[in-house]
């Protein structure tokens, strides 16, 4: 159901946009960085000033922003706040390119390593990260300062160093998850050498979290620079925002505007910074929304109702088992339009029949089903003129309806059994569960082990204290089956039931089901894509294309004399069974011949 | 003897949990071969070993027993570097066409891509892809797009057209069109099968459907719980097996055919049932 139905062989021609497009469109990505490419622009042009941020004259004492010569007025040593900040910035720039650059080198390169050759490399690697993790980066920094000789430039470096295990566990953790990727297989089948997959691959794919998280290190850095500066640490000959706003803090009763500059330019580069790893964030993990779903709900459904004509008279008061009289089901696109993937499909079940949904990726089948056991997303809109179960009708809007037919008188059986056991509760407890309301604990449980007998399992009281994972695929599914057909239900709906088994277990499964379906009467509705499941269950097919029904009838006519062009041509894409491959290899012909005797 | 491709007695075990804790086998003493230009289907259900057998061809998993000759060259234990010269003669498509593409590169790149890594200038490699992708029936225009913007169908040409790209002797295809709709997956076979005609290709094609098999392959082998149990040429196997394994799993794959499926699964249910499930 994930994939859009697109025709096989035409491209889909889709606009496509850079990140950088992208990010530009956001507000917060273009606000913020146009305020850093600023703040670069003036610390790189900053020299230009001209002014010594170094050089004092007493006269200028505490001058007022807007004196001649001080734009921005002077300190109390009569020093140039503008020169300084210029200063400032560049000092912070710096600090922060190489506090991020040293983390997210060391970082993404052992990383890598660790993550890609995993075993001991990876072992040995996480350990020495582990060590440095456990060191506090403020407190070394501050112990290894007399080493670093009072630049700020060592400082910045040790402190990157002692940053990188953050950067390490996240390369390391994403290279693992790709690592595993088949498109990595592929590239060391296609003879690339690991130098190329890791760079060209491996980096590319996780490149969106790694810029991220090079924003969020290079404010980090810059911050703690300012902060080690600020309790002044470092050469009192290099302007920084710390020194700066220990200046002004001192200063604070005679100018307290001498607070403002450093720290607004600080914040300005710091925000401006984060905000936009934040944006680019949004950018590169765009999933595509579903924000706007909830705008249109509600509006827009009357008027295509009045428009939508019932393909099917009415005729029977719904004796049948399952009613479904034009069912439709729409997403809101991240446009705003909406796209209709089932579109006026009714229905019928009757009383003991199987009835098999077949259609290919797409089709709405699954839709269809889910929307009749009320467990579509809350994104899709459903509605439909009619759905009446067991003779009464329910309404599609009531949840609460909704839930009493589910586990009572209908019933699921999922593709996946094992996704639909909960790892953490043992068989039996999952399966009481579902029985508890009308029986005591010690009926529930004699009942699901007879059942669990029934379903064809060899020792059910093993199964019911067994976790999900100590069964095998095709245990879980009878495991499944039984916790369905537990509360005697009228209808059964089984999406893809033996999809994701092998075809011996499917054959058990389906004789199972066949057997259940015969000794219970019930209805059942199958969802399937497999022709030879329909052949071996159904009596009756709905076939499915593109939202839409095009073709029932008995299981036989379809087979043999299908009406639809669509339904003639899956018809016919089945492999036949008598056609064996008879040309012989395009080279070697002779060869054969002596190895098929062998 | 002529084969492109030969194992003998090939074992592979996973390396145990725990220490002197039993390493389960996954293959247990398996010999194939595959003549040039010939289809070698290998069929098998889930655990039964095919995946890594094709895996340990393809050097993606260390085998602890026994050889893999290829053109008459022992490949069992390359080093990486000797690993990457036979690349150019022995490729895969997998199963998944949605993982088996790098989602952050495109087309034009991803079949570029082994090309370039074969010594090939950019710009050769760039002239071949329009080559390779109207080998698979894809527009030309294709090569600037990302894989989301396709179809299962189309990422799995894409995927046979990367596997191409080296003008291989030999493809490892695994279950390549098991995730595929019905009329897609004839499409697509059909596909291989013309591949084959004009390049003289050999496919070890790895699949749980027998149907598939029976259309695309010349020989057959069947694998049990990490076994060869059967082998033989691909009428032989499906019409007459001689392995009761190899007649079950004829028997509960169910066909179209209401009348001829009951018949089927009454002869099944009167076999004794090979797995217990």
């Amino acid at each position: 159901m994930t994939t859009p139905p697109v025709p096989d062989v035409a491209v889909p021609t889709s606009k496509r946009q850079g990140a950088l497009r992208r990010l530009l469109r956001k507000p917060l990505g273009l606000v913020s960085l146009t305020v850093l490419v600023l703040l670069v622009l003036i610390a790189i042009l900053g020299p230009l000033y001209g002014h010594n941020p170094n050089f004092s004259t007493l006269k200028d004492i505490n001058v007022g922003p807007g004196s001649p010569g001080h734009a921005l007025g002077a300190d109390q040593f009569g020093r140039d706040i503008l020169a300084r900040l210029l200063a400032s910035l560049n000092v912070s720039l710096i600090s922060g390119a190489i506090g991020a650059g040293v983390s997210t080198i060391l970082g993404t390169v052992f990383g890598l390593i660790a993550g890609y050759t995993g075993k001991r490399t990876d072992a040995v690697t996480s350990w020495v990260f582990s060590l440095v993790m456990t060191f506090p980066a403020l407190v070394l920094v501050l112990v290894l300062y007399p080493i670093t000789g009072g630049s700020y430039q060592v400082m910045m470096v040790i402190f990157g160093v002692f940053l990188s295990p953050g950067t390490f566990r996240l390369v390391r953790n994403l290279v693992i998850v790709v690592r595993n990727e088949l498109y990595v297989d592929a590239a060391r089948v296609a003879g690339l050498s690991t130098f190329r997959i890791l760079s060209r691959h491996v980096l590319y794919v996780i490149r969106g979290p790694l810029i991220i998280s090079v924003a969020f290190l290079a404010s980090t850095a810059i911050g703690v620079q300012a902060g080690l500066a600020f309790l002044g640490l470092g050469s009192t000959l290099v302007p920084s925002f710390g020194a700066m706003t220990s200046d002004a803090f001192a200063n604070i009763y005679t100018a307290p505007v001498q607070l403002v500059w450093p720290s607004l330019t600080l914040a300005l580069l710091t925000g401006s910074i984060v905000l936009l790893g934040n944006a680019l964030r949004d950018v590169l993990m765009d999933v595509g929304g579903v924000a706007k779903a909830v705008k249109t709900k509600g509006r827009g459904h009357t008027s295509e109702r009045d428009t939508a004509t019932p393909h099917i008279e009415d005729d029977a008061p719904h004796g049948g088992l399952l009613a479904l009289r034009n069912l439709r089901v729409s997403y809101t696109q991240p446009d705003g339009s909406e796209r209709l993937v089932v579109r006026d499909v009714s229905l019928d079940v009757k009383i003991g029949e199987v009835v098999g949904l077949v259609g290919e990726s797409g089709s709405g089948k699954t839709q269809t089903a889910f929307s009749v056991l009320g467990l579509l997303p809350r994104e899709a809109h459903v509605e439909a003129d009619l759905l009446s179960v067991g003779g009464d009708a329910i309404s599609l809007s009531d949840p609460a309806a909704m839930r009493g037919i589910r586990g009572g008188v209908v019933a699921y059986i999922p593709q996946e059994p094992m996704s639909n056991l909960d790892p953490s509760f043992t068989i039996g407890s999952q399966l009481v569960e579902g029985l508890s309301a009308g029986m005591s604990k010690r009926e529930a449980k004699a009942t699901i082990l007879a059942l669990l007998a029934r379903v064809g399992i060899g020792d059910p009281v093993r199964t019911f204290k067994s976790y999900p994972h100590q069964i095998s695929g095709g245990m879980a599914q009878r495991v499944l089956i039984a916790g369905a057909v537990a509360g005697r239900p009228k209808l059964l709906i089984a999406d893809e039931p033996t999809t994701a088994l092998d075809v011996t277990i499917q054959a058990e499964i389906l004789d199972l089901l066949r057997d259940l379906q015969s000794e219970l009467g019930m209805g059942v509705l199958l969802v399937t894509h497999n022709f030879g499941v329909v052949a071996d269950l159904c009596d009756r097919v709905i076939v499915m294309q593109a939202g839409e029904i095009v073709e029932t009838g008995d299981v036989r006519s379809v087979f043999t004399s299908p009406k639809h062009s669509y339904t003639r041509e899956l018809v016919g894409a089945i492999l036949d069974e008598n056609t064996v491959r008879s040309d012989p290899p395009p080279r070697a012909a002779g060869a054969l011949t002596s190895e098929g005797t062998k | 003897m002529t084969s492109l491709l030969s194992v003998t007695d090939l074992r592979l075990s996973y390396p145990s949990r725990g220490f002197r804790a039993k390493r389960p086998e996954v293959l247990r003493s398996v010999s194939i071969d595959i003549a040039p230009g010939e289809t070698l289907g290998l069929v098998g259900e889930s655990g039964s070993g095919k995946t890594t057998l094709g895996r340990a061809i393809l050097g993606l998993a260390k085998p602890t027993g026994g050889t893999i000759v290829f053109n008459d060259q022992d490949i069992t234990h390359l080093s990486p570097r000797e690993r990457r010269a036979i690349a150019r003669d022995v490729q895969v498509v997998f199963q998944d066409p949605f993982t088996s593409l790098n989602p952050v590169l495109q087309i034009g790149d991803i079949l570029s891509e082994p090309i370039i890594a074969q010594g090939t200038s950019r710009s050769d490699a760039q002239k071949s892809v329009g080559d390779l992708l109207d080998q698979v029936n894809l527009p030309a225009n294709a090569a600037a797009r990302y894989p989301r913007e396709f179809s299962g169908g189309q990422r799995q040409r894409i995927a046979i057209a990367r596997a191409l790209a080296l003008r291989p002797k030999l493809i490892v295809c695994d279950e390549p069109v098991s995730a595929l709709d019905l009329t897609t997956q004839a499409r697509v076979l059909d596909l291989l099968i013309d591949i084959q005609r004009q390049t003289g290709v050999a496919y070890l094609f790895i699949t749980h459907d027998l149907s598939v098999v029976r259309h695309i392959s010349h020989n057959v082998a069947v694998m049990f719980k990490g076994e060869l149990v059967e082998t033989g040429t691909a009428a032989q196997i499906t019409e007459a097996p001689e392995h009761d394994y190899t007649k079950s799993l004829l028997l509960s794959a169910p066909i179209a055919d209401p009348d001829r499926q009951r018949e089927r699964r009454e002869q099944r249910r009167a076999m004794k049932s090979f797995v217990t499930a």
